[in-house]
């Protein structure tokens, strides 16, 4: 095999394949690579054998005119056409596939900032410019930046996604690593300065390492556990009461489900509405309720809202229904009854002094934009 | 077929400095080049302006390039930002857009279709005043600090986040688009309107056409950059919050907006090449372009699709994935007419007289080049391999290949079939042969290791790299200075030659066409008389008329009629 | 001549073309946040002036008109017309600007000038005016006597001022633009709606003031008597480009001052 790759030259031309998605990548890339070989053999071969054939023989030559053909062109516009039809399909069904994003997968939070990539894991582990996953487990990349566009890039797992600022959404990608080993991350949208930087690796292992390595620096709870003391911190709690009695609706069991909003629409409650009900509330209210949340915009920071969403996941229905779904959920214990809520929580880099007290006006505590650096 | 005495004595045209009056010497000093309403003057002005930003561009070019030969870099990353920003506003603003279309344009279009100048001569001063104010707005901009946000412009890093002269930048852009716009509203209308008797629509030069085409996209799309830039200039004073997403804006409506005019502006910058090499192919082989009609239809087509494909430089910006599906179809639609142009000029070679001169050459390194350029233009339109090769190496050699592969080998091939027209002097042919062949290899060096480069995950835009891409990057850094040699030889034997080369005849190639009828260099009316068409294009006339017409023949390589063994049967 | 003629004509009507996508990258944007954030555009809109909007649309439609008369007596060959019918669209041109100013000076004392100090919700709706007697008043320049009780109501819908009041920490703050002002929510859409009204209609004014220049020089010609009936293309291209500035306008007004109204 690795024979006739080298053969092939594949070892040169094609980076590893290092998850599910990339041989199909790859597949269509050759395909590709022998259809226009092709096509560029042939016409080179008649420019060349037409250059020397017909040359020039005398200065004073003039040949005749050559009359159009119809058949030839139909031929060669229709031809083209049918082979275009075959690749846009093709690629499209890849595309397709990488973003219908299988329910059974994992989670990785991930925040992109100038110039670094901040990775969670809902056990808690927080890693930077490093990210460790299992082997053969499908990983969800739930992204976020909190500056400029930057762009979430595996080469080895072939996938790219840009991570776009904005409060009404989260950047997602999936992929499947299929081997072990240590592989680039990039980032792929110039962000400025340092954007040659902003690059790390990811490293893959098998089951057995992966949770010796997950147990090895989590002292800190899991990420729905941080989140909710974080949902006591920004005293969300007082209207969002678990009783359904608060002002604002219950999120027990939401997560997942379909809301109707104030005039009727409805929504998938995901990452993306629950981002976005924080940071921007009044642009869907829930059907019934008034719209009376203020914006957590510039006190909890991207970190603090993933953990928040993986609070309220774990308090969706599917952690009742299904223990186990997802790697960490299981070990997220139902909410209230979990001793760690009650202690402070500990921030890495930054992190603590984002969280203003409960009551007090917003403190522009974000960090400017760097245009006067 | 009717005549046009082209010997300017014969003709009674005045002399000046014992050589007849032509559009060169009709008229000295500064102040009759600066305030003439003559296109071919105005042509020569834009040939000097738009040539020093393409060395300008060259040189940011080479230092990107030598910045890349250590996996570390050899400038800091501050520096790198501002060179690769440099060469690609420089080279897409000031030299890719006009080129073709201001230069050979300006200078052609008028004598092929037989009129005396364009429809506003005036405006078409102005529009060269108008590249020249935006373009000095554009070197302040480099010169006082440079800009580091690409030629994308992206936000909200160029709105909210660099402190570099974006200001400036934008408003060079935004005034050289207006000149554009003025270009392509004298080509359209002079089209129209000014068309000599008998050049029907179907007896215009292809080359006409593909400024026609452009012209079209011209018209529509730079519009729409000059909105998107000043609401980014707008955003960037005064925080108008249109693509802030901290004010409820979108930046990826910045994006739609601006790959709206920027994606066209790629057809901008290589159908007026296409124009060019049909020219070429067909004069050099002294053959009717095999499928004229479609070959004309498949630049109009180009210029209507080419509108609908901005959104495949979004596949991975979270745009909707239906929306990734039409552009990706209509991308691949927009291959077509491409494909369609290249098999016709094959066939255009079929039972040609194929000359081996320079002009030649380029024509058939235009569609060596455009075909790797084009073809690899169907990997990035499959949205699965998109997703892996966008922002990566893959898409600078896909885009060097169509816009220098495509467009500078047109504009250079152009350059060499009609720069005794221009000039009245020919160029050295050993070598411009010489050069253009290194020119081919040094472009294919420099460019196709950076397909395999960016299939191997190699992102653009990194001052600094992982070592194991180094090998590649110093093959293509060899190749940019081979190509830069080239290049220079180019220069500096097109300089020499103004003085030393041998003079022009009136009809060096023994090409048809209505610029071959006239003196070279024209007079200042272009016509010693309006030119009445009465043959269909690329109909060659016997060469006995060629003669007539001022194609000298070359007794030293052939005298003798050739037996036609090859072109008397169809 | 007819040559000449013909390639004005086209050119432009290619010239105009450009325009529409000049234009239409403003209205892209528009549709796209108007359709976002409705409300927040429903309560910008709101606070403009309609009688004013109203006003200026039927100046213009008017100009259009006498510009059409003088395109006519241009045909005709009538030069003291044609100045006349020049200067009369002239100064229709310059009472919309002068309506226009005072618009804008309304918006910069009502703090909603998106630059400057922008404030939401409205302290108070001082200037609207709501009869033809104030309107005159306010167009030469007497400041008015003192805001009608009714307007500020009307301003804002209701559903709107509960929805929106200060009960989120973020709105009706002054000071320091844009950060702290309108980091999210109402305040910072009803700032985006007024840049897009002070970035559109301040287009389009500045398109009235080139074709007031233009139409300066060609009444100063026509004086001179350079035009007749075989020589006024400049005047019929000029008239093409007053046109469509006015229907620019005509699409200005009820996209911006007519968000959710209901007279």
């Amino acid at each position: 095999m690795m024979l006739g790759k080298f053969i092939l030259g594949m070892s040169w031309m094609l980076p590893e394949q290092a998850s599910t998605y990339a041989p199909e990548v790859d597949n269509l890339y050759l395909f590709l690579v022998g259809t226009t070989i092709f096509f560029t053999v042939l016409i080179s071969a008649a420019i060349l054998y037409f250059f020397v054939k017909f040359r020039r023989r005398s200065e004073s030559e003039v040949p005749r005119p050559v009359a159009g053909s119809m058949v030839l062109e139909t031929a060669w516009t229709v031809i083209p056409f049918f082979i275009s039809i075959g690749m846009f399909a093709w690629g499209a069904k890849i595309y397709l596939d990488q973003y219908t994003i299988p329910n059974d997968a994992q989670d990785i939070y991930v925040v992109a900032k100038q110039w670094m990539w901040k990775f969670q894991h809902p056990e808690g582990q927080r890693e930077i410019n490093e990210l460790h996953i299992p082997v053969g487990k499908k990983i969800r990349f739930v992204m976020a930046t909190e500056d400029v566009i930057h762009s979430f890039y595996i080469p080895a797992f072939r996938i790219k996604e840009d991570v776009v600022p904005g409060p009404n959404r989260y950047s997602t990608v999936w992929a499947e690593a299929t081997m072990t080993g240590t592989f680039h991350i990039f980032c792929a949208e110039y962000c400025g300065t340092s954007h040659s930087g902003m690059i790390g690796w990811v490293t893959v292992m098998d089951d057995k390492d992966y949770q010796a390595w997950l147990s090895g620096g989590a002292a800190q709870g899991s990420m729905a556990e941080r989140g909710a003391n974080l949902f006591q911190q920004f005293g969300c709690i007082t209207c969002h009461k678990s009783d359904g009695s608060g002002q604002c609706p219950k999120l027990e069991g939401k997560y997942g489900t379909m809301e109707t909003l104030q005039g009727g629409e409805k929504v998938l409650i995901d990452d993306s509405y629950i981002r976005e009900s924080i940071l921007s509330p009044l642009a869907k209210i829930v059907a019934g309720y008034q719209p009376i949340m203020p914006s957590f915009q510039g006190q909890a920071s991207e970190e603090q809202l993933q953990m928040l969403i993986a609070y309220i996941k774990s308090i969706g229905p599917a952690a009742a229904a299904a223990p186990g779904a997802g790697g960490g959920s299981s070990k997220i214990s139902p909410p209230g009854m979990n001793p760690a809520a009650q202690r402070p929580p500990i921030m890495s880099t930054g992190g603590a002094s984002m969280i203003a007290p409960v009551g007090q006006p917003a403190q522009p505590v974000q960090a400017p934009p760097q245009s006067q650096k | 077929m009717s005549l046009i005495a082209v010997d300017p004595i014969e003709m009674g045209a005045p002399q000046v400095d014992g050589e007849p009056l032509s559009y060169l010497n009709d008229g000295h000093g500064l102040r009759s080049w600066l305030l003439t309403k003559d296109h071919k003057r105005i042509a020569i002005l834009y040939l000097i302006t738009v040539s020093t930003f393409f060395v300008i561009g060259g040189i940011f070019a080479l230092l990107v390039r030598i910045n890349l030969l250590s996996p570390n870099g050899v400038f800091d990353a501050d520096t790198y930002n501002r060179l690769f920003t440099a060469h690609g506003i420089v080279m897409v603003f000031f030299f890719l857009v006009p080129a073709v279309p201001a230069i050979l344009g300006n200078f052609l279009l008028p004598i092929m279709i037989g009129a005396k100048d364009l429809a506003f001569p005036k405006i078409n001063l102005l529009s060269w005043y108008m590249y020249m104010l935006g373009a000095t707005f554009g070197l302040i901009a480099i010169i006082a600090g440079g800009v580091d946000t690409g030629w994308t412009f992206y936000t909200p890093y160029s709105t909210s986040y660099s402190n570099s002269n974006v200001l400036l930048a934008g408003i060079g852009i935004f005034i050289v688009g207006f000149s554009s716009i003025l270009t392509g509203l004298n080509f359209i209308v002079t089209t129209h309107t000014m068309r000599a008797p008998g050049m029907t629509w179907f007896r215009l030069p292809l080359f006409v056409w593909g400024q026609y085409a452009t012209a079209l996209v011209i018209m529509l799309a730079t519009p729409v950059l000059a909105i998107t830039v000043s609401l980014m200039a707008l955003e960037r004073i005064a925080h108008v919050g249109i693509f802030d997403p901290a004010m409820g804006g979108d930046p990826v409506l910045f994006q739609h907006m601006f790959w709206f005019y920027s994606h066209p502006a790629v057809y901008i910058m290589v159908l007026p090449a296409m124009g060019v090499v049909s020219e070429l192919i067909a004069n050099m082989s002294r053959k009717n372009v095999f499928g004229y009609k479609f070959v004309a239809m498949s630049s109009l087509a180009i210029a209507v699709f080419g509108f609908l494909v901005w959104g495949h430089h979004l596949f991975v910006s979270t745009q909707s994935v239906y929306l990734g599906l039409i552009f990706s179809f209509l991308s691949y639609a927009v291959a077509i007419p491409s494909a369609i142009k290249v098999f016709n000029w094959t066939a255009t070679l079929y039972k040609g007289s194929i000359s081996y001169d320079t002009p030649m050459l380029y024509g058939l390194g235009f569609i060596g080049l455009f075909l790797i350029g084009g073809m690899t233009g169907l990997y990035v339109a499959a949205l699965g391999i998109d997703v892996h090769v966008t922002d990566t190496y893959f898409v600078i050699a896909h885009f060097h290949y169509v816009m220098v592969g495509g467009s500078l080998m047109g504009f250079l091939g152009g350059m060499h079939l009609w720069w005794g027209k221009m000039t009245g002097r020919q160029y050295p042919e050993y070598w411009a042969r010489a050069a253009m062949v290194i020119q081919f290899v040094g472009f294919n060096l420099t460019f196709f290791p950076q397909f395999i480069l960016g299939y191997l995950g190699m992102p653009r835009r990194y001052a600094a790299y992982p070592p194991e891409f180094q090998v590649l990057h110093v093959l293509s850094t060899a190749g940019a200075s081979i190509l830069g040699i080239g290049m220079l030889i180019t220069i500096v034997y097109f300089i020499w030659s103004l003085k030393n080369g041998k003079r022009a005849p009136a009809n060096p190639w023994g090409a048809s066409g209505l610029e071959w009828r006239t003196s070279s260099p024209p007079p200042t009316e272009n016509f010693y008389e309006t030119p009445i068409v009465t043959w269909e294009a690329y109909e060659f006339a016997p060469i006995e008329s060629m003669q007539v017409l001022g194609y000298p023949g070359d007794s030293s390589r052939s005298t003798q009629p050739v037996p036609k063994e090859h072109g008397t049967e169809d | 001549m007819e040559q000449q003629r013909e390639a004005g004509t086209l050119g432009m009507w290619w010239f105009l073309l450009t325009e529409i996508m000049f234009f239409g990258g403003m209205f892209l944007a528009y549709t796209i946040y108007r359709h976002l954030y409705f409300d927040a555009f429903a309560a910008g809109s709101n606070v403009l002036s309609i009688w004013w909007g109203a006003f200026n649309t039927a100046v213009l439609i008017a100009s259009s008109l006498t510009m059409a008369l003088a395109v006519y007596h241009a045909q005709m060959g009538n030069s003291k017309k044609i100045v006349f019918f020049l200067l009369f669209t002239v100064v229709l041109g310059l009472v919309f600007l002068r309506v226009k100013y005072i618009e804008y000076s309304d918006k910069f004392e009502e703090h909603v000038f998106p630059a400057g100090d922008f404030r939401w919700p409205l302290a108070e709706h001082p200037t609207a005016p709501s009869n033809v007697g104030q309107l005159l008043t306010m167009f030469i320049g007497i400041p008015p006597a003192g805001h009608t009780a009714e307007a500020p109501q009307q301003a804002l819908p209701a559903n709107i001022d509960t929805k929106y009041s200060d009960k989120s920490p973020y709105l009706g703050i002054s000071g320091a633009i844009p950060e702290e002002v309108s980091k999210m929510g109402m305040a910072g859409h009803v700032r985006m709606y007024f840049w897009l009204y002070f970035v559109m209609t301040g287009f389009h004014a500045l398109h009235m003031i080139i074709g007031i220049g233009i139409l300066l020089v060609l009444a100063f010609q026509a004086w001179k008597g350079k035009f007749s009936k075989e020589y006024h293309s400049y005047i019929e291209l000029t008239g093409l480009y007053w046109h469509f500035v006015d229907i620019v306008w005509i699409f200005l007004f009820p996209l911006l001052y007519l968000v959710d109204r209901h007279l």
